[in-house]
């Protein structure tokens, strides 16, 4: 990366940072949220632990990953939705003025994404600390599971800003969280794999790419140095995270028009 | 060369008319060039080619020596703008603002932060400058975004309809900062408005466009002076005389286009012509509601050039906003 790439993608992350922690009302949800929905469901559904077949570990530690995941589809809203008010505002058209790249601009706000989704993890891991949760693979899983919560930042970051660059409208980007939010509730986020009784519901949560993300971050919280879960979980973020820079780069030409 | 050439400049959009049509256009160094029209003429779509935001679709340019479809990149370098609507964000300061468009365009240090500074307290937003745009008022968010444009210091500095829905008091202080900056820093402007004034108070010379086309170009006072006469409009205080009215006026001068409730005519004998008309009336019992004496104004000449006044002109066109 050139100097000067890298001095815009320094700056338009720290607005990005600087802008989404100027927004209470935008940040806040994104963290109580998760923690919420993780002990009410370890509350309502600590019966599970009973099941044959289920990790021998409380329900909350088993459901402690599924925060990570909703945090990574709030940096898909907060990183499309700040994108799509640039472009409804003009602010894309001031930037656009500059001698900014359109790597530095998507970048940048995937600095943004990143920086939020950092706080947000360690936000959820303190609060699992606090439940009494214990990560099973010690500090270096801790630091992989950072690893991984940046992948999904960047994937699912890159996704919102397609789809803010595509549509340059807050509204539509807002419309990918409840499609997000349905493929979450089909994964494994209840339960593992094998003890969906439903069928159909067993091979949508197979082929549900979510699925392994919460299986990766869940084998280091609760089993330790599960090698193919990880493996899975950092393939399916790293190809989500690709096919979100294409589709963006890809928007981006359609967006920025400039000669 | 001129800081602005513009030869044969066609846009058009999908599914509409050619928001530009084939206009040319020359501005030189340091010349304030107004550009006057209503909403949906086609200023600003002129505006964002000319900028390199949006390619042409037939047509040459070159701002500043460089070529807008061939050398976009340089174009950018030597130009400012304040787009329609300061686009600024709400949630950072101005100072902020600053450092980020600042650093974009590659400077840093001390000569960032000495320009900033200096921009500031030329625009009045010292005090203001730590605080969040969100707070700021309608002119303090124009002032910003015209200090923006100007950091880098650029030889052309485009302003799209710079003064809409500011207050009288900041609309002058705008003028003021413009005509400063051509007449001390030799800055070329090319200014898009909608407001006859702003373009007689500011403009060296005047383009007047209307459906894509640039009906006439000159300086204010060549223009005014091309429509030539005073003129007068009467409004009868019974409506139902206005034919009558329009009968009476007739010997007086040659009629223009009316506003629906009164009569307008071209004097041709200028403002001795109105005792006349006064006494004509008085005879017919026409009772005069309002007369207004008129000189000359590029309103006027809008509507010699187009047949409809400025003013209003425009309401029921489209946002000229590109879609395509």
């Amino acid at each position: 990366m050139s100097a000067v790439l890298a001095t815009q993608v320094l700056v338009i992350s720290e607005r990005s940072v600087r802008r989404t922690f100027r927004q209470p009302a935008a940040i806040i949800p994104a963290i109580i949220f998760p923690i919420m929905l993780l002990f009410v469901s370890a509350g309502g559904l600590q019966a599970a632990e009973d099941l044959p077949g289920f990790p021998n570990v409380s329900y909350f530690d088993f459901a402690l990953a599924v925060t990570f995941m909703q945090g990574a589809i709030f940096a898909t809203g907060g990183a499309g939705t700040d994108l799509a008010t640039d472009i409804e505002t003009g602010f894309l058209s001031r930037l656009s003025l500059t001698p900014m790249s359109g790597a530095a601009l998507v970048l940048g706000q995937l600095g943004g994404a990143i920086t939020l989704g950092v706080f947000q993890a360690t936000c959820y891991l303190a609060a699992g600390f606090i439940g009494g949760a214990t990560i099973a693979s010690g500090v270096a899983g801790v630091v992989v599971i950072y690893l991984l919560v940046i992948l999904m930042a960047v994937g699912f970051g890159a996704i919102g800003i397609a789809a803010a660059l595509r549509s340059g409208n807050g509204e539509a980007v807002q419309g990918l969280f409840p499609l997000l939010f349905v493929l979450l509730f089909l994964s494994t986020i209840n339960l593992p794999l094998d003890l969906i009784p439903i069928t159909w519901f067993r091979w949508v949560a197979t082929g549900n790419p979510i699925t392994y993300l919460v299986d990766a971050v869940r084998s280091l919280i609760i089993t330790g140095w599960d090698g193919p879960s990880i493996l899975a979980g950092f393939l399916v973020a790293f190809a989500i995270a690709v096919l979100g820079i294409i589709g963006s780069a890809a928007a981006l030409r359609g967006r920025l028009q400039r000669t | 060369m001129g800081a602005i050439e513009v030869r044969g400049l066609v846009r058009e959009f999908k599914k509409g008319p050619r928001a530009v049509d084939d206009i040319d256009l020359t501005v030189a160094e340091g010349e304030i060039y107004g550009f006057l029209g209503p909403n949906g003429a086609g200023k600003s779509t002129t505006v964002l080619m000319l900028t390199t935001l949006l390619p042409p679709t037939a047509g040459t340019a070159t701002v500043a020596g460089f070529d807008i479809v061939k050398q976009g990149p340089q174009v950018r370098a030597s130009i400012g703008a304040a787009l329609q609507e300061a686009a600024l964000d709400r949630f950072l300061t101005g100072r902020e603002h600053i450092k980020l468009q600042g650093s974009l365009h590659g400077m840093k240090g001390a000569d960032l932060k000495q320009r900033g500074n200096d921009l500031l307290e030329r625009v009045g937003l010292t005090d203001a400058a730590d605080r969040k745009v969100g707070g700021y008022s309608g002119g303090m968010k124009r002032r910003l975004d015209l200090a923006l444009a100007l950091l880098h210091r650029p030889r052309v500095l485009f302003l799209d309809e710079p003064t809409t829905g500011l207050d009288p008091q900041s609309r002058s202080a705008l003028w003021d900062e413009v005509a400063r900056l051509s007449r001390e820093d030799g800055v070329t402007v090319f200014l898009t408005t909608q407001y006859l004034e702003e373009a007689d108070a500011l403009a060296n010379r005047v383009g007047i466009i209307d459906h894509g086309k640039i009906v006439v170009e000159g300086t204010p006072d060549e223009l005014k002076a091309e429509v030539g006469r005073s003129s007068v409009e009467i409004e009868p205080h019974d409506a139902a005389r206005l034919a009558d009215l329009e009968r009476a006026l007739a010997p007086f001068g040659e009629p223009m286009v009316t506003r629906g409730t009164s009569a307008s005519i071209r004097l041709n004998e200028g403002v001795g012509d109105v005792a006349a008309i006064v006494r004509a009336l008085d005879a017919q019992g026409i009772v005069v509601h309002q007369l207004r004496l008129r000189e000359p104004t590029l309103d006027d000449v809008f509507l010699e050039k187009t047949g409809r006044s400025l003013e209003g002109s425009g309401d029921n066109d489209e946002d000229e906003t590109p879609s395509a």
